[in-house]
């Protein structure tokens, strides 16, 4: 095995991004979705600290820092509102969500 | 021994990470959400084997302590029976497949083709809390406030959103 660098950690969040977007278009049920978006922000996160380590930098590790924050804050509003979406509509499935379709 | 702990655990994040969106044997999003946290913890042993270990720490407690147990609640709060005996659309499935495919094809080319940075010292003192707490508390000290404003505006905001007469 060779020394692991930056490109492997790269590939890796590469995936996991890939692998969020893919539950974010294939899946229908909101809350799925809502994990695959925080899949696609931790993937982000791998990226900056890997970036971060390997140039000797602290400015990523702070940014993955506000991004965990700012994340925490986007799950309690959007949990929220999907709290509020199925009180008024009974479904937390995307296709029931169409109102605003042309 | 670090190369073969990088593989177990990247390995390991992905499966997780792959169980989260499509599992064969249960769609019930409770699943989804115990993948998640295995997903998390293995992104939190990355981060250790990257040397940031305030981020590891903070990582499991804000994401595998707090956002699941939010999204846990939820859950549990919201009745999803239905959700199982939907039909998975198999056409839009495969599209979906295609298109992040060659998403991903193009990051990792890229990945493949960029310049590789230069070595560095193996010494890891920049994941340390100490230097972060010193940059987050000097240089980063005004979006540190402001992500203590944003806060409380993202508690005000749910607390509003999940009230009962909501208009």
């Amino acid at each position: 095995m060779s020394a692991i660098g930056l490109p492997q950690y790269l590939i890796v969040s590469a995936l996991l991004f890939c692998i969020g977007l893919l539950g974010v278009i294939v899946r229908r049920n909101v809350l799925v979705i809502y994990m695959s978006l925080e899949l696609m922000l931790n993937a982000g996160n791998l990226a900056l600290v890997a970036a971060s380590r390997f140039n000797n930098n602290v400015n990523g590790q702070i940014m993955v820092f506000f991004i965990i924050t700012v994340a925490a804050a986007e799950v309690a509003v959007g949990l929220a509102l999907i709290v509020a979406m199925y009180r008024r509509r009974q479904t937390t499935h995307v296709e029931d969500l169409t109102t605003l379709k042309l | 021994m670090q190369a073969a702990a990088f593989y177990i655990i990247a390995v390991l994040v992905l499966l997780c990470g792959g169980l989260v969106i499509a599992n064969p044997v249960s769609r019930n999003p409770v699943t989804s959400a115990m993948f998640l946290v295995l997903t998390i913890l293995s992104m939190a042993g990355l981060f250790v084997l990257l040397d940031a270990f305030f981020l590891a720490a903070v990582q499991v407690l804000v994401y595998a302590g707090a956002v699941i147990v939010l999204f846990l609640f939820v859950i549990m709060l919201l009745d999803l029976k239905e959700e199982e005996r939907r039909r998975v659309n198999w056409g839009a499935a495969g599209l979906g497949v295609l298109a992040v495919g060659v998403i991903g094809a193009v990051m990792i080319r890229t990945i493949k083709f960029a310049r590789p940075p230069g070595r560095i010292s193996a010494v890891g003192t920049v994941g340390s809390a100490e230097a972060l707490g010193q940059a987050l508390f000097t240089h980063y000290a005004l979006p540190f406030e402001l992500v203590s404003l944003l806060l409380v505006v993202a508690m005000i905001g749910a607390i509003l959103l999940s009230r009962k007469d909501l208009r």
